[in-house]
């Protein structure tokens, strides 16, 4: 959902710090994703192919690294990791479970050609 | 030719997450509470504002900014009809409020004279739980002709919610909807908040969350005078 818009916020992000590093060029870019964000990886990949002709991140890799949600229950304090629909405690079957990590979506690094 | 890494870990989206935190600012110093009311369309937003200003104004000065995909006036006007300021913000065709645009709004409201500022999102249940605004408070309004089963569906918008109202109470009678399916799923996303069941066409349950917002403006007031208007 908004992958351009994102996708923007991107290309101005790694083009800043590209330009901070005195980059020749970037390339590539080290993202992780959450499961639970709502972001698609194609779509991004999509719009990033072509807004980044002629910037300093033109021909650059988009590497995704997806993380799972992780979970922990507030009653027995289990944590546990979460690949699909969300669920109860799988120890005490508490509905009283917090997420504590899952919908990120940063840019940990780039590589770039001093 | 050797490559050099750069770490860098910024969150992509931190760009509207600061002018968040400028709005946050701006109402903390206006002695705001700043509440963004999500919902799907239809499930009762304007309503429920409408229920809202006419039991707690003028006791409590309340504004409000309307948020729409068109430059429909439609929810404005019934506000403004009531006597209370709103400004409509028309997101030309954006399905979410951000907090620049919100920002825009708030230049167009008397915000020192104000206790309360309802934002009324756009009718989405999927956007808007991306885009923060820099609100003190979420509400997440559904309603029983929706359905039981959309906090499993739609699990980004029900997280992070701090009150949700269920409306539409009065149609229970004629629709299969499990109210227990439906808790447990809100209660495995906010362990905390609660769930108010309520009819804006009937009256019923309203109190619970006047009483709710009420008390909630409170809070606030009571937490920015113990640490001076800037937090």
């Amino acid at each position: 959902m908004h992958e351009l818009s994102v996708t923007q916020s991107l290309l101005d992000l790694s083009t800043r710090h590209a330009q901070k590093a005195r980059a020749r060029r970037v390339t590539r870019l080290n993202l992780v994703i959450g499961t639970l964000s709502s972001f698609v990886d194609d779509s991004i990949q999509f719009y990033w192919d072509i807004i980044s002709r002629g910037t300093v991140c033109e021909g650059s890799q988009l590497k995704f690294h997806r993380i799972p949600a992780e979970m922990v229950c507030l009653n027995c304090s289990r944590s546990y990791r979460l690949d699909c629909e969300l669920m109860p405690c799988p120890d005490c079957h508490s509905a009283e479970v917090k997420i504590t990590s899952g919908d990120d979506f940063r840019l940990d690094s780039i590589d770039i050609e001093p | 030719m050797t490559e050099t890494h750069v770490p860098i870990v910024e969150n992509i989206l931190s760009a509207n997450d600061r002018l968040a935190e400028q709005n946050r600012t701006v109402f903390d110093e206006a002695g705001i509470l700043a509440i963004n009311i999500m919902a799907s369309p239809g499930a009762g937003k304007t309503s429920v504002i409408l229920q809202t200003v006419q039991a707690l104004s003028p006791q409590l000065r309340i504004g409000v900014v309307e948020g729409d995909t068109t430059a429909v006036t439609i929810d404005a006007d019934k506000v403004k009809q009531a006597g209370i300021p709103a400004v409509q913000i028309n997101t030309g065709g954006s399905c979410h409020l951000d907090a620049s645009m919100l920002r825009e709004a708030l230049s167009q409201l008397p915000l020192e004279h104000l206790d309360l500022l309802i934002v009324e999102n756009v009718g989405n249940l999927v956007c808007p739980a991306a885009f923060k605004l820099g609100t003190h408070a979420n509400v997440l309004i559904s309603s029983v002709p929706e359905g039981d089963d959309k906090p499993y569906k739609y699990p980004r918008i029900y997280r992070g919610i701090d009150v949700f109202i269920l409306n539409k109470m009065d149609l229970l009678p004629y629709l299969e909807f499990n109210m227990d399916y439906f808790s447990k799923g809100v209660e495995i996303l906010n362990p905390q908040s609660p769930i108010l069941p309520i009819s804006c066409r009937t009256g019923a349950g309203v109190h619970l969350w006047l009483e709710w917002i009420a008390r909630r403006v409170q809070v606030q007031q009571s937490r920015l005078a113990a640490h001076g208007s800037i937090s």
